[in-house]
């Protein structure tokens, strides 16, 4: 069985924000595999030491994203491309678009992403990319079995959980409970430095022969900022019985919750 | 022929979802003066919500019913959506960015070859060009940015609870057009769906959300906030200590990782307030500490805080608030 997953690298969740002169500063920041991608990358390694075949790992992103590729491989991926963009502002659209060209081309019997990136957070390219080739997808699942060609999954939907099958080929999206990605040990370290990665770049999808669209992006940002920063507020005293009678008191007066 | 934006209404639990009129208003915000804001429904027996819809301002109502469309099923509902859109030819396509919305917008988006914004909280004009800006959270809301569209077409998904309700006129009316269920190969198959405990509220929709950090200790450390969200009517919420430690469901996650939230009143119990905890819940309106350790560093956003033992302090809390709210028996 043939595997694609694709995977971003992001920002690490514990990193602040910080932004100067109109863009998000990168300096100093420490980059991961996007989490929600990791559980894409140990669902295909379990997959594929089931049923044989093959796991691969697409990115596109500017060329430190190699290093997610990295971790996927360390973590047991067989092979990694990762499309090199040049820091262009690329927008989902594109990214679904580069994708479909280079997947298109690919023989494949699963795709897998993560449910959203914690970066951007928009959640589109998967699903976008599902379309473009035409196969069916389930986004956000915590759970999948294959046999016979077939897909069990569980989808978790704002609590509930739905229950599907689906015919392969098919994409799906992993969510948080899917299963515990491994860390990558360092016998897997040392082994991804001699696994095949294939670097391209956007040159290598200029040609109107692969890619059936516009690359162009539809959307693209014209401004970021900061949220208002929030202040520590009152700080309340007594016994607990005092401060929770306190605490509904200014809930009520200031708040003007619960009136 | 006038410009149609669409609005895709979402029912759960027999009801039409509040953000079914939300986007009714973040439509009108985005559409020049003369426009028809059309709802969309799909499902079965849901045409009885386009009265409701017309009383909240939508203009047009396009319904899709047939017995593939009971679930959620992706297939089904995006055939059914092309088929409105096929009908409509409309310049903009608003869903909810919700467990349907953001499954199923992506997938007119790129049929349509269109650019998407996802969840927008808030739409505003370019004083120098004219053109619409869409902001919306990034880094779960650790940064904020505006985008704006270059496609002729444009699909987005709104936050819950972000805009203001349309004004809610009774006995409005507005055409209601039938669309055939286009009846596609489905190649995904819904076998149950299991739903979460009846009454529970729903967290990212939630008003008051209750949350519990390592600091709850075990998954039955949860029961007092359980019973404190009971009370007011609030959903519970975790942080990723409390989620990886086993206490709770990775379902109840708020952060980065997990959802993000933005009730009216957020109560953090045994909270630290890692940076990636906190870009899930700081833009709640008011929140609310309970910390054993003083240099916790939710306290620094916390509009009030209590520095004491959460298993001590939430069920006094809880008494208090059912005296308040005069719930149960009242001495």
């Amino acid at each position: 069985m043939n595997i694609i997953v694709l995977a971003k690298q992001t920002f690490d969740t514990e990193e602040k924000i910080v932004i100067e002169q109109g863009t998000i500063s990168e300096d100093g920041v420490k980059f991961v595999l996007n989490p929600y991608d990791e559980y894409a990358v140990e669902q295909a390694i379990q997959l594929r030491d089931e049923h044989g075949g093959r796991v691969t790992v697409i990115a596109i992103g500017p060329e430190r994203a190699a290093e997610a590729l990295r971790t996927a491989l360390a973590m047991g991926a067989d092979d990694a491309v990762l499309i090199d963009d040049g820091g262009a502002a690329l927008d989902e659209h594109t990214v679904a678009q580069i994708l479909y060209a280079h997947v298109g081309q690919q023989a494949y019997d699963l795709i897998l992403g993560g449910n959203f990136s914690v970066d951007n957070g928009s959640g589109q390219v998967a699903i976008r990319l599902a379309k473009l080739l035409g196969i069916p997808h389930v986004g956000s699942i915590t759970k999948l079995v294959i046999q016979d060609r077939q897909a069990e999954v569980e989808r978790d939907a704002e609590g509930d959980t739905e229950r599907l099958t689906v015919a392969l080929p098919a994409l799906f999206t992993a969510q948080q409970g899917l299963n515990e990605p491994r860390y990558p040990s360092l016998q897997g370290i040392m082994k991804a430095k001699r696994k095949p990665f294939q670097q391209l770049s956007l040159a290598d999808f200029d040609s109107p022969s692969i890619v059936s669209a516009s690359q162009e992006p539809l959307t693209a940002r014209v401004a970021v900022f900061s949220p208002p920063p929030r202040q520590a507020g009152k700080r309340l005293s007594g016994t607990p019985s005092e401060q929770t009678q306190q605490l509904i008191e200014l809930l009520q007066t200031e708040a003007k919750l619960f009136t | 022929m006038t410009t149609i934006y669409l609005a895709i209404a979402e029912v759960k639990g027999g009801s039409l979802r509040q953000v079914s009129f939300e986007l009714i208003a973040a439509a009108r915000q985005a559409s020049e003066a003369g426009s028809t804001v059309a709802s969309v429904l799909i499902g079965s027996n849901v045409s009885r919500f386009a009265n409701d819809l017309a009383a909240y301002g939508a203009d047009h109502v396009y319904v899709v019913e047939h017995d593939d469309l009971t679930h959620y099923n992706a297939e089904a509902y995006d055939a059914s959506l092309q088929a409105v859109i096929q009908a409509a030819q409309p310049k903009a396509i608003f869903l909810g960015h919700t467990s349907i919305g953001k499954d199923l917008a992506p997938l007119s988006a790129a049929s349509l070859q269109a650019g998407q914004i996802s969840d927008i909280i808030a739409i505003d004009i370019d004083a120098a060009s004219g053109s619409l800006l869409y902001t919306r959270p990034i880094y779960a809301g650790k940064a904020f940015e505006q985008r704006t569209f270059f496609s002729s077409s444009s699909v987005v998904t709104i936050r819950p609870n972000n805009f203001p309700l349309p004004t809610y006129e009774a006995g409005r009316t507005a055409p209601v057009e039938n669309i055939a269920y286009p009846a596609p190969t489905l190649r995904t198959v819904i076998r149950d769906v299991v739903t979460q405990a009846a009454g529970r509220v729903d967290l990212s929709e939630a008003k008051i959300v209750i949350s519990g950090g390592r600091g709850v200790k075990s998954a039955a450390g949860f029961k007092p906030l359980e019973e404190l969200a009971e009370v007011l009517n609030g959903a519970v919420g975790a942080s990723r200590g409390a989620c990886d430690a086993g206490y709770c469901d990775y379902a109840l996650q708020i952060g980065q990782t997990g959802k993000v939230v933005t009730p009216e009143l957020y109560i953090a119990c045994g909270i630290s307030g890692a940076i990636q905890h906190v870009a899930g819940m700081s833009q709640s309106r008011v929140i609310i500490a309970i910390n054993k350790d003083p240099d916790a560093p939710i306290f620094q956003i916390a509009d009030y805080g209590i520095v004491g033992d959460l298993f001590e302090v939430v069920p006094i809390l809880t008494a208090q608030f059912k005296q308040l709210l005069k719930i149960g028996p009242v001495d």
